[in-house]
């Protein structure tokens, strides 16, 4: 949204006649200045840029191909599912059963593939099924009217329990997927892992949706003031539908890749992953009140979660502290940016 | 009459500069300011509150009474000038300080927990100043009970969301008194009322103006004001216009003190006879939706304005939402230019080119926190995308610009987000989504609500332009004046039914009123 208005010229007054073409490139480059500082992605790059330039100081090992390969394969499955949450979150609602629905999909490829199914097709399944969830988490906000909150907490603790069913409890080991399959997690083209390309084409991708497209922008209305959007015509039950399966489907795609990098499928995958991937979304700018968020934003906000854990395990700081610390930029990051509303509604 | 003198008209006897006032002033505002943003809201004015009067404050919408009234509240702070009670200055920095002060507030809007029991409705802003740790409920209902028998006789075991709209009100003044309050402020408070119950009202006040509170009433109403109000102020852009003994003037003055200019300017030329069409824009038969309204048909032609005129809650803005399905099932028929119109829901009414303005601009007419340009590109996105549905943001921005120039709208740039504009902008935004599709038939409810006077004028002047290019105009309305300057037709909407309508020299407001409280009346 916010990107997608940087090329305007700044006329002041639509009633007027433009200024002349050179005021308006001048006034037009100072715009897209005072624009981009006043952006949170801005903000975001510069806390991470700083970071970075500590870190490499700090530790020898933090700066090197491998230190960043690992990062980025850390966060880049994750990655997805934050896309996901991020568009329900503009459309104004939320979902705690991220988790478990990744580890639903990797149980029911797995368990299907162990039963003979071909990996393709049980993947593809796999994924229906997440969508599935989906859809009915969409039902029971939308049709019986329930809050997003409560549905998708009873469908956490729901999808946790089938795969446990599913599983007893133990990993499924998958040592006979296929190379090609096993691909997707672990093969490189080049130097770039595959996960990492998948990654950043989906990135690419739901930004362009989410920014550029009449269907995506419905998101936005919907969240931003549900009854003007109904009021405009847009039937947001419909949007709400599918913000909510859509969020659920990647995460559904998220587990297969998981499985496919793993090697096993894990019923206890992704416990705790939820409140991660709200973080993300919510430091990159995100609203839990709806209508506000983007793509860029909230992968910003994924690597900085990202580079900030692997900082604290380079530096030797203990795995609690970790959590502290992350908890803690949340509360920051969300204080400054309620305070800088603020003071522009003031204005 | 002229009313160029900016001071109030000091009563007699006059005081001189180092005497204390000899008159009897509850609370004195003198030269308050106060702007938002760029808008000066109010420029210096002046107003006293003489104690056990009923005065009277009358203003357009936007002529800055809301401001005033929300800063002796506390609710907004001044940016310059001086408040005195009792002759003492005070700074009113919240409404429990209000409180304090003895100010009681009654909203325009209830503001009322509709879930729990009139008694704990009245004391939820006792309660509020209370350092009790524990309820006593008891104590409460007694209280209550005393407190309303002065009032009515409302059981204050009652839920509040069973009580009728009037008896809402008399809550919330209820819940005023509980406060001890010496100064009452009523906003405009017989807007929902019928007329039996707003003479109760009345009485009420003279009652309690005798035990000597004052109270400060809002209205528009020339009626009330001069039926029952000692004095009368008159404010217009945000400037003190006059004050006056009620006694000494008529409603003409007060009328043309609010306006300030002849009245017959304020609105558009009306269809002339020779425009006249017998051409259908619209008409509905029989429309029923099984609840808020029955039987409802009604029809519209080509060039005129049809008006709705009906109390909050008649079922007028029901009517509306029915003929766009918004939200809505309904029976019946409707013919949009001659033919069948029957959308399935309102999307497809908008497709249709039947599109509804919200009288709620803020609840659900426009998207605060976003663009200017996406505000007005909302009702359809496929004008400003490819058939693929890729958004094209400069022709969004284009959209956005041309109906701007063509509502002269007043904004920075169209990427800054509504909230930065005015509420008479912000409406204008909301117009220029309804003209983003190139309707056939708008119907406005409340279409300059918290609009001032200018730009009300400017939103008259368009839609009767649009009236005359061939687009169906319905305008619903609370404001008679209104009403009767801007339509060629009113229907008056009762209890859910057309109760009569009114054209031509029979648009008077007695002939409306008569309509709207009338209870065993049919026909006009």
């Amino acid at each position: 949204m916010r990107n997608s208005t940087l090329t305007e010229t700044g006329t002041t007054q639509t009633g007027g006649t433009g200024p002349t073409p050179n005021q308006a490139s001048a006034a037009a480059a100072q715009n897209i200045v005072l624009r981009l500082l006043r952006m949170r992605e801005t903000g975001l790059i510069a806390i991470i840029l700083a970071l970075f330039i500590v870190m490499s100081f700090a530790s020898p090992y933090f700066l090197t191909w491998v230190n960043m390969r690992a990062m980025v394969m850390a966060f880049a499955v994750e990655g997805i599912v934050v896309i996901g949450m991020t568009i329900l979150l503009i459309s104004g609602g939320i979902d705690l059963s991220v988790g478990s629905v990744t580890a639903l999909a990797m149980v029911v490829a797995g368990w299907l593939f162990l039963a003979g199914v071909d990996p393709w097709l049980a993947s593809a399944i796999a994924i229906l099924v997440c969508t599935g969830v989906g859809a009915i988490m969409g039902f029971f906000v939308v049709r019986v009217g329930l809050h997003h909150f409560i549905v998708s907490l009873a469908v956490m603790v729901i999808a946790r329990g089938i795969c446990l069913l599913a599983t007893g409890g133990r990993p499924l080991g998958l040592f006979t997927l296929p190379p090609e399959f096993k691909f997707i997690g672990q093969g490189s083209i080049g130097p770039v892992p595959l996960v990492i390309i998948i990654f950043l084409l989906t990135v690419v991708t739901f930004d362009f949706l989410l920014r550029k497209t009449t269907v995506f922008r419905k998101v936005f209305y919907t969240g931003s003031n549900e009854r003007a959007a109904a009021y405009s015509g847009i039937r947001t039950k419909k949007v709400v539908f599918l913000t909510t399966t859509l969020c659920s489907a990647l995460c559904g795609f998220a587990g297969i890749i998981y499985m496919a990098r793993f090697g096993s499928a894990q019923p206890t995958f992704g416990i705790g992953m939820e409140l991660n991937v709200i973080a993300a979304a919510v430091i990159g700018g995100a609203s839990l009140s709806g209508g506000t968020g983007t793509i860029f934003g909230a992968i910003l906000g994924v690597v900085l979660l990202s580079v900030v854990s692997s900082s604290l395990a380079l530096l030797d700081v203990s795995v609690y502290w970790q959590d502290i610390i992350r908890g803690s930029i949340l509360l920051a990051a969300v204080s400054i940016d309620h305070y800088l509303q603020k003071r522009r509604a003031r204005k | 009459m002229q009313h160029a003198h900016r001071r109030p008209n000091r009563p007699l006897p006059k005081t001189d500069g180092d005497k204390p006032m000899t008159e009897d002033l509850l609370l004195k505002i003198s030269d308050v300011s106060k702007s938002f943003g760029s808008v000066r809201a109010l420029r210096g004015v002046n107003f006293d509150l003489r104690r056990g009067e009923i005065h009277a404050l009358a203003g357009e919408n936007g002529a800055g009474k809301s401001t005033l009234m929300n800063i002796i509240d506390g609710i907004l702070h001044p940016d310059s000038g001086e408040i005195l009670i009792d002759g003492q200055a005070v700074s009113i920095a919240s409404p429990t300080r209000a409180q304090q002060l003895g100010i009681g507030f009654v909203h325009q809007e209830i503001a009322l927990c509709p879930d729990v029991s009139v008694a704990e409705n009245i004391f939820m802003a006792a309660t509020n100043v209370s350092r009790a740790l524990v309820m006593d409920y008891g104590d409460l209902h007694a209280k209550a009970a005393t407190t309303l028998g002065q009032l009515c006789d409302i059981s204050p075991a009652t839920l509040v969301r069973d009580l009728s709209i009037s008896n809402q009100q008399l809550v919330e003044i209820a819940k005023a008194l509980t406060l001890e309050c010496r100064v009452l402020i009523l906003d405009e408070p017989t807007a929902a009322l019928t007329e039996k119950e707003a003479q109760i009202l009345f009485g009420i006040m003279r009652k309690l103006a005798d035990q000597g509170i004052s109270i400060i009433y809002i209205s528009h109403r020339m009626v009330e004001i001069f039926d029952n109000c000692d004095r009368v102020t008159v404010f217009r852009d945000g400037q003190h216009i006059t004050t006056q003994e009620v006694a000494d003037i008529g409603p003409d003055d007060v009328v043309n003190a609010m306006v300030g200019r002849v009245i017959d300017d304020l609105y558009p030329p009306k269809l002339a006879a020779a425009d006249r069409s017998d051409d259908m824009i619209l008409e509905v038969r029989n429309l029923t939706d099984g609840n808020r309204f029955h039987d409802i048909s009604f029809h519209l032609k080509r060039g005129e304005i049809l008006g709705f005129g009906g109390l909050i809650g008649s079922g007028r803005s029901e009517i509306a939402k029915g003929v766009c399905r918004l939200e809505c099932k309904v029976r019946g028929e409707t013919f949009l230019n001659g033919a069948p119109l029957t959308p399935r829901d309102y999307q497809d009414s908008i497709q249709a080119g039947v599109v509804y303005l919200s009288e709620d601009r803020k609840g659900d007419g426009i998207f605060l926190d976003m663009a200017i340009s996406a505000n007005v590109s909302a009702l359809d996105l496929q004008r400003v995308s490819s058939p693929l549905g890729v958004l094209n943001s400069a022709q969004e921005t284009q959209q956005a610009a041309d109906l701007g120039r063509m509502l002269n709208l007043k904004c920075g740039k169209l990427s800054d987000p509504v909230s930065s504009l005015s509420g008479g902008n912000q409406q204008k935004v909301a117009i220029a989504k309804m003209l983003s599709i190139n309707p056939k038939l708008i119907i406005l409810d409340e279409p300059t609500r918290g609009v001032d006077v200018g730009a009300k004028c400017e939103i008259h002047r368009i839609l009767r332009a649009l009236a005359a290019q061939g687009v169906g105009i319905v305008v619903i309305s609370s404001e008679l004046p209104e009403l009767i300057g801007l339509c060629d037709r009113v229907a008056v909407v009762r209890e859910g039914r057309i109760s009569g309508e009114v054209s031509g020299a029979q648009m008077t407001e007695e002939n409306i009123m008569q309509l709207v409280s009338v209870t065993d009346a049919t026909a006009a």
